[in-house]
């Protein structure tokens, strides 16, 4: 086994995955705000933060699909090897992760049912850049509206006309993620007169 | 603090909890399911919170635990001690000073800022369950946005009292979708729940939910266009700091019917009086010279 597949995982999990769920927890709550995440150092092409969030949220209860270029010997034996999530298809997973071009389309993810709306996935985005510019941003835990360089508007409109169901997201790159529940809705970007 | 792993849950727990946390944010107010797990205290005591509560602290956390705004009662001194052991946090009294406020029953009366985290410990979290007591009928009507029963019955209030005597765990629509119980906090407290700047997580242990509020959501008291919504507490002033705004506790003094009114936030009244303020019961200082 190759050394890179048992190392870069949390040194210290406990303290560790509780400043990284922290950071996952404020962005979830506060859409759109970037939030820094550290301590995993996951093989390409994995970003480190895709990798913190995946090290504080997958075990062996936790179905993961690698979508696109993330499906990869060394992603999978690094993932195996430090949280023991199965991978599944899309159909069937808890999170996904890769990039956006990867996981299209959408309508691939479980979004829950009527009753247990929960039971949806959770999209780990990797995104090339993550600025808080481009589409703008309304709903729950955001106090007027904010800027984020989300990937496309249309999908993440259609995605919240499906609300109490839906789909999350985790948008990652680098050292830094920022979150958009469910709940949030997108429209262009202020000024824009075109949908982009 | 050696003999257990960092605020006591083992880290597969945790992993469990926080996801149910984010999709508790991510669906406000709906109740997310969750493997509850025994806790070193009886149920009743705050098991919900304390997971929830074990599951975000960081050891840089600054932890308040309130019970029914009290800082010094069992309850609170119990679990503030509990993290102490386990977690090697450092707790506080103080609301300004605290990260984490774990709450029995009340919401603070200082306003929280986006830097703070409330933990709600919540008894039943199913607010339709003393209406319809199988789960699953309850669930359905959570899915079918079924809410007529609970109108009803604040209704039979009306045409019993007059007026809608619920005076705690008063119900509330979050975003126009799920009606959610609120844990018995007094209705006082209800128009804090909206728009709060911290994040508010609710958990149950015995009944094994969680549900939360992300912060700058729309919370609504459910009430009727001719019996508005009104947050209600004793016509009185505080016995002891005289604040006039505070939600009050009635304190029986002695054996001749004599009583006090006092804030239930302990520290909101503290600081009062350590700012100068001062109510009719306590003598005044000119008194005791």
């Amino acid at each position: 086994m190759e050394a890179e597949v048992l190392s870069g995982g949390f040194a210290d999990p406990a303290i560790q995955s509780a400043h990284a769920f922290r950071s996952v927890m404020e962005a979830m709550a506060r859409p759109g705000t970037l939030q820094h995440i550290s301590g995993a150092e996951p093989p390409a092409p994995l970003s480190k933060a895709a990798g913190a969030v995946l090290l504080t949220l997958c075990d062996t209860e936790t179905g993961v699909y690698l979508a696109g270029e993330a499906d990869c010997d060394a992603v999978r034996a690094w993932l195996a090897f430090h949280t023991g999530a199965p991978l599944t298809g899309p159909s069937h997973c808890m999170f996904a992760v890769g990039t956006w071009d990867a996981l299209n389309p959408l309508s691939a993810y479980p979004i829950g049912t009527s009753e247990y709306p929960d039971r949806s996935a959770t999209l780990i985005v990797e995104c090339a850049e993550l600025a808080q510019s481009g589409a703008t941003l309304t709903g729950p835990g955001i106090k007027t509206n904010v800027a984020l360089s989300v990937p496309g508007i249309d999908a993440f409109q259609k995605n919240r006309t499906l609300f109490p169901l839906g789909l999350d997201f985790i948008f990652t790159c680098e050292g830094h993620l920022a979150a958009l529940p469910r709940t949030t809705q997108v429209s262009a970007p202020i000024g824009a007169t075109e949908v982009c | 603090m050696t003999d257990y792993n960092f605020a006591y849950l083992d880290e597969q727990t945790k992993r469990m909890i926080r996801r149910a946390i984010l999709k508790g944010l991510a669906i406000p107010g709906y109740q997310v399911p969750f493997a509850s797990r025994e806790m070193p205290m009886p149920y009743g005591w705050g098991t919900g919170g304390v997971q929830v509560s074990a599951a975000v602290l960081t050891p840089q956390d600054k932890l308040k635990v309130i019970d029914q705004g009290a800082d010094d009662t069992t309850n609170a001194v119990s679990i503030r001690t509990f993290f102490e052991r386990t977690a090697g946090v450092e707790t506080t009294t103080t609301t300004r000073e605290a990260t984490v406020i774990q709450t029995r029953h009340r919401i603070p009366e200082e306003p929280l800022t986006e830097d703070q985290i409330l933990v709600y410990q919540v008894p039943i979290p199913e607010p339709l369950r003393f209406l319809e007591p199988r789960e699953s009928e309850t669930r359905k009507m959570h899915s079918l946005e079924e809410y007529g029963l609970m109108h009803v019955k604040l209704y039979e209030d009306i045409s019993r009292h007059g007026h809608i005597a619920t005076s705690y765990a008063y119900p509330v629509k979050v975003e126009g979708r799920y009606v959610m119980d609120p844990s018995p906090i007094p209705k006082f407290d209800n128009p804090k729940l909206g728009d709060m700047a911290a994040i508010q997580l609710f958990g149950a242990g015995r009944e094994q939910r969680i549900y939360a509020l992300p912060p700058y959501t729309q919370v609504v008291s459910l009430d009727f266009e001719d019996h508005p919504f009104e947050a209600s507490k004793a016509d009185q002033i505080c016995g002891l700091c005289g604040a006039t705004d505070s939600y009050l506790d009635e304190v029986i003094v002695d054996d001749a019917g004599g009583r006090l009114f006092c804030c239930s936030d302990t520290d909101y009244c503290a600081s009062r009086r350590a700012a100068g303020h001062q109510g009719t019961v306590l003598p005044t200082s000119e008194a005791l010279a």
